[in-house]
């Protein structure tokens, strides 16, 4: 369907604004003074820029540390994660066996499955394990591999041609070296897509670390921003300039890894098919 | 040789089999048992099927968050797939700036959460959020959305039209790329205009799309949880006591363990049959190519 170019230019631009909106009035809250915030009806362009909102924010509970966690869990998970996922989607995607393709559908079954019913065992391992209120719970998971992942994974390594393993077999290279020195440097859009996907959802994660996480030393930034709204939520500019902190990273990686990003999420719809 | 084939495929997925036995089979059957008991992390008792008469016969807050998520599914649903539709179409248009656009489109998908939460919290307070100020410029009074029960679903059906739509929007734009031009054009030349080659060719066409799009925004509805927490807490009077939310609270904070777990069987259950009845009747409108039906 092809509309005329003005009416479509118009309805473009008339929806950007309403996705942006909300996000430029976080920024210019972010930037408000306490007095102007006070002040009714709200004005989108602050008539004072306050840039000492964000130290502020920063400091008022400790956000390096939020930070520094954060970007601890999302680091180890998203490794763990594109190591796994990428060794089960070169099983899945070379190799013959009886029962692949049974276990492959288990897996992708496993897609649909809410997180819920497994969640208050998994609690229950982890304590017996006296593993609350550390990271293990969050990170040891991720190095099993993860349905969605092993899925773009293996359609990436099925487009490889066989022929290169087959060459490089010939060669005298073993499994593990055509899995790491033949597909993962081929795959590198994919698991681009993949770490992007990971480093996103961990960022973004708030249940886990809610759940077994106590100490505010071990929190994320999530929960830390939780926990800020909690002592500080009258001070609506403290608490936007601290949710910008929370967001900035996110939009960052997006920007830069967004071809890869929007191509993922596209293949991830043709598992519907 | 084959022997040895087998047996790599087998060690190479291996890291999946053992984290679904961990953490995917073995604690779904833990959390069907513990559903039979009662537990609070230091006593369990056998209680038969009590966890479940209880939530179907006296938890009326059971009820009340089944039909807070139903009512969040049957109205975000529909119109966050019309929406996430009319964008990705505007997208597939031949005009400039294309990318500019559906980046701008899909950036609110990549907010975090609890920031969003928090931002939405401000956007909708009563005395000076943006929303309000919108409102009083129509020349109505201000509205309470966050604190009056008969505006908190809509608050959150608004959010989700922000926020939840880019991943379903890109999933459209694959699906129309995908769209050979020759079915336009054949249609084009048997006079069609453009709302009926949209209907006619476009619309079945994408109809698997939209089908996975249906039953992820179903499953998507009943795992509304960290909004929900961050801005209202449950309240006021229960009306944003979304499923995932009470299930979490009576879990974690109510520590009834037995009782939570019956909770995310039901749950289990109900999506299931959901995505059974969308199985059934999608085979009346979802349309494969290639298919032979």
């Amino acid at each position: 369907m092809r509309l005329t170019k003005a009416l479509v230019l118009m309805l473009l631009i008339g929806f950007s604004i309403a996705f942006a909106t909300p996000l430029l009035w976080t920024v210019s809250a972010a930037v408000k003074s306490p007095q102007e915030f006070a002040i009714a009806p709200e004005r989108m362009i602050p008539q004072h820029i306050e840039w000492g909102n964000f130290p502020k924010a920063w400091t008022v509970l400790p956000f390096s540390t939020f930070v520094l966690n954060t970007l601890f869990l999302t680091v180890v998970c998203t490794v763990g994660t594109v190591l796994s996922s990428s060794l089960v989607a070169y099983g899945f995607s070379r190799f013959r066996f009886k029962g692949k393709d049974l276990v492959f559908g288990l897996m992708l079954a496993t897609m649909m499955l809410p997180h819920q019913v497994t969640m208050i065992p998994n609690f229950m391992i982890w304590r017996a394990l006296h593993a609350i209120d550390t990271f293990y719970p969050l990170t040891i998971p991720a190095f099993f591999s993860s349905a969605l992942f092993v899925f773009l994974l293996r359609q990436f390594f099925m487009s490889v041609p066989r022929e290169l393993d087959e060459a490089a077999m010939l060669d005298g290279a073993g499994y593990i070296r055509i899995w790491w020195q033949i597909l993962m440097p081929l795959a590198v859009p994919a698991i681009t897509t993949v770490a992007v996907f990971s480093f996103i959802g961990n960022w973004d994660s708030f249940e886990a670390p809610l759940i077994y996480l106590n100490s505010p030393e071990k929190y994320t930034v999530a929960v830390g921003l939780r926990m800020f709204q909690d002592t500080f939520g009258g001070n609506f500019e403290l608490v936007m300039a601290a949710s910008l902190i929370h967001i900035l990273p996110t939009i960052i990686i997006f920007f830069c890894a967004q071809r890869y990003f929007l191509k993922g999420i596209a293949m991830s719809g043709m598992g519907g098919r | 040789m084959k022997k040895r084939e087998a047996l790599w495929g087998w060690i190479l997925i291996s890291p999946w089999i053992i984290g679904f036995l961990c953490f995917t089979a073995g604690p779904m059957l833990t959390s069907l048992y513990l559903s039979f008991h009662t537990y609070d992390l230091h006593s369990m008792e056998f209680v038969g099927a009590a966890n479940y008469q209880r939530l179907f016969f006296v938890d009326r807050i059971f009820w009340k968050s089944l039909q807070v998520t139903m009512t969040y599914a049957v109205l975000s649903v529909p119109l966050g797939i019309a929406a996430s539709l009319a964008l990705a179409v505007l997208l597939n248009q031949k005009v400039g700036g294309l990318k500019l656009f559906r980046t701008l489109f899909y950036l609110p998908s990549i907010v975090p959460g609890v920031a969003s939460a928090l931002l939405w919290q401000w956007l909708l307070n009563t005395d000076n959020g943006a929303l309000n100020q919108v409102v009083e410029w129509v020349g109505l009074p201000p509205v309470d959305w966050l604190q009056n029960e008969k505006f908190t679903i809509y608050a959150f059906v608004l959010m989700s039209l922000w926020g939840a739509g880019g991943m379903r929007m890109v999933i459209f734009l694959a699906g129309l790329q995908g769209i050979s031009d020759n079915y336009h054009e054949a249609a084009m030349l048997d006079g069609a205009g453009a709302w009926r080659r949209f209907r006619s060719v476009t619309l079945p066409l994408l109809s698997p799309v939209m089908f996975f799009n249906v039953v992820m925004g179903v499953i998507g509805s009943f795992q509304v949880f960290t909004s929900a927490y961050v801005m209202t807490g449950g309240g006021p009077n229960n009306a944003t006591r979304f499923y995932a939310l009470y299930l979490f609270t009576t879990a974690f904070e109510q520590f009834k363990l037995g009782k939570a777990s019956a909770m995310a069987w039901v749950l289990f259950i109900i999506l299931l049959a959901l995505t059974g009845i969308q199985f059934a009747a999608g085979k009346r409108w979802v349309h494969y190519e290639g298919a032979s039906r």
